[in-house]
């Protein structure tokens, strides 16, 4: 029954959840256990891009959860992911222990280098995972149900909510790019060590959190059309289509889409969680309003209110985005704007859009 | 003296000053109606940047009639429909729900919820969802966010849906997306909807606009069967249609009450034919 309602009514995510699958047992077999010569080798390197690519594929999911379906347009969704992301970082800086450069038992270096002598309250506990872990899903959702509460509350919508979304990231940025914050300023957290006792350098390590991040997001995903496909799904998107009579039905819309909200920023703490320490940094840069606006490209890119379309947008973008970086560094942001000029002209439905179109053909035929 | 503390008195006047101290409406309870009337809105005054929508008005609904609202453009029409499901709070004035519930201390989803339901003058309905889907949405059940999340139909609540489709005629439509119905279907289906929410007043805004003849003439029977089990409120600008369901005609002007009374009465009252009929 609920595998039906989940899965078999929705083809796009069975394919989605097949490839994720397939990728959580393609990793370790192709990097740990085939010789590095062999033709289905997979370098480390390759390993942590694609933990990278599922961690912005959760994101993405996160945001096409409350743009496709509630109509939220948030273009500061990477606070949220930031935020995750720091938690994950002060874990793993509490786990370096003596090893830092100064080799205080305590403190971080940077704090050592700021002359600080007592650990600050905000940084206790920190040294615990399951401390940490509850913060990651916390921080991002007791913020969003600050700033949502206020927001919906007061009708705050469309343009309007974006703006202020953007104005939240920013301010976010500012924040943390200052020393006295107590999160590292500029530099932000670095230099980790380990993670629960494995080694972060370690190749199985590497594997393990790609691994991880692979099942986190089909899991993720299933959570999504949970919610998509329930009574409350259906009352979101009511909202988006015909907010006033939602509300005259009875539904306290600014709940509806206060929960929802708080919903999506923690799974995009829960992505930032997984991004830090698979590229051993988070810094300020990760709050800048440009990281929430390509983010809200790729979803587009891939088609929204579809759940699997911002998958496959995050993914394509983000593989254009490797390539072009390497190949034509300079040209990479025009192609990202001829991209979403181009998408929002032609593909209005985004990527999945295309086969949803041809698929319709051929079966008309 | 005297008059100072006549001030302070009506200044810290309970129901006024502390208003969270009151209990909540109870909604458990049948609505009180036994002096007649299920709505009283008396001497509602609304300004919007000095001009006047609502000017005293007073009006008064029984339970179970069939009420026609007429007046010109921008009589204030709309605007009533607006203060009493909460939409726009009004200047001065008191709105009652049956004798006991004050509907200006209450939100658009509670006022919704104790069973007042309102069709807006364009037909608004999901347009994404199907016609069952719509019904199943307005269904009078728990609201709140987390048992909608876990919700499951039941079998008696299915029923409930096909009940009311086939009263609106909709039943050959059932898996249809509302977005595809005719202008007609959509505004049954918004009325449909209304009577899932198992309201004791419906408030209909212009029913029968961009309606064909025998669409018009459908929905005045389902209106005219409607009163009785609710009240029913509705505004309209076509007099034929007026004059086919209507024992009762309000006039409005200029934010309050011109003329009351039955559609032959109101013809002939010399002030009505001034501002509305002799046009």
């Amino acid at each position: 029954m609920l595998t039906r309602r989940l899965l078999l009514s929705d083809p796009g995510g069975m394919v989605i959840i097949g490839l994720l699958l397939a990728l959580a047992i393609a990793i370790p077999v192709c990097n740990l256990m085939l010789p590095s010569d062999s033709m289905f080798y997979m370098s480390t390197y390759m390993v942590t891009l694609l933990g990278k690519f599922l961690c912005f594929a959760l994101l993405a999911l996160a945001v096409d959860l409350i743009w496709g379906y509630c109509g939220i347009l948030s273009l500061g969704h990477g606070a949220f992911f930031g935020l995750g992301g720091y938690v994950m970082g002060m874990y793993l800086m509490r786990q370096i222990g003596t090893r830092g450069v100064y080799g205080h038992p305590e403190l971080p270096d940077f704090m050592v280098f700021l002359n600080w002598d007592v650990l600050p309250w905000y940084w206790q506990g920190f040294d615990m995972f399951w401390f940490a872990m509850l913060m990651v899903l916390l921080v991002p959702g007791v913020l969003a149900l600050i700033f949502g509460w206020l927001a919906f509350r007061s009708r705050v919508t469309g343009v309007y909510f974006a703006i202020i979304t953007q104005a939240l990231t920013y301010a976010l940025m500012l924040a943390f790019f200052r020393n006295e914050m107590g999160f590292g300023g500029n530099n932000g957290l670095t230099d980790f060590r380990e993670i629960i006792g494995f080694s972060i350098q370690a190749r199985t390590t590497r594997v393990g959190l790609a691994v991880l991040s692979a099942v986190v997001l089909a899991l993720a995903y299933l959570a999504c059309r949970f919610v998509v496909t329930s009574r409350l799904g259906k009352v979101i998107m009511a909202v988006r289509d015909a907010e006033d009579r939602t509300r005259f039905s009875g539904y306290r819309v600014e709940h509806y889409k206060l929960w929802l909200f708080v919903f999506s920023s923690m799974l995009a703490g829960i992505a930032g969680a997984l991004y830090v320490p698979q590229v051993g940094i988070i810094n300020p840069g990760e709050f800048s309003p440009l990281n929430s606006i390509e983010l809200v490209v790729w979803v587009a890119t891939g088609g929204r209110g579809t759940l699997y379309g911002a998958i496959t947008g995050a993914f394509a973008v983000n593989y254009a985005k490797t390539w072009f970086t390497t190949a034509y560094p300079e040209i990479w942001l025009f192609a990202l704007g001829t991209l979403f000029v181009l998408v929002t002209i032609f593909l209005p439905r985004g990527l999945v859009g295309l086969f949803r179109r041809w698929k319709k053909q051929e079966s008309g035929q | 003296m005297r008059a100072i503390l006549d001030e302070t008195r009506e200044l810290m006047r309970r129901d006024r000053v502390f208003d969270f101290m009151l209990p909540r409406p109870d909604f458990s309870r049948p609505i009180d109606t036994r002096h007649g009337p299920i709505l009283y809105v008396e001497d509602v005054t609304v300004s919007f940047d000095g001009f006047r929508a609502l000017d005293g008005l007073t009006l008064y609904i029984d339970d179970g009639e069939l009420r026609c609202i007429i007046g010109p453009n921008g009589a204030g029409k709309t605007t009533m429909m607006d203060v009493i499901t909460g939409r726009t709070r009004p200047d001065s004035g008191t709105v009652h729900f049956g004798q006991r519930i004050d509907l200006l201390r209450l939100d658009e989803p509670e006022i919704a919820q104790g069973g007042i339901g309102r069709k807006f003058q364009k037909p608004t309905v999901f347009e994404q969802h199907t016609v069952f889907e719509n019904l199943e949405l307005a269904m009078a059940c728990n609201k709140r966010v987390w048992p909608t999340l876990f919700h499951r139909l039941s079998a008696a609540e299915r029923l409930q849906i096909d009940e009311v489709m086939e009263l609106i005629r909709l039943s050959a439509h059932r898996e249809r997306c509302a977005g595809l119905l005719s202008h007609g279907q959509k505004q049954w289906l918004e009325i449909g909807m209304l009577l899932m929410q198992n309201p004791r007043v419906l408030l209909v805004d212009e029913p029968a606009a961009g309606m064909t003849g025998e669409e018009t003439e459908r929905t005045a029977e389902l209106l005219t069967s409607l009163a009785g089990r609710h009240s029913v409120v509705v505004v309209e600008h076509d007099m034929a249609f007026v004059r086919s369901i209507a024992r009762k005609v309000t006039v409005l002007h200029q934010g309050s009450v011109l003329a009351e009374g039955t559609m032959d009465q109101i013809q002939s009252d010399p002030r009505v034919i001034d501002v509305y009929l002799g046009e």
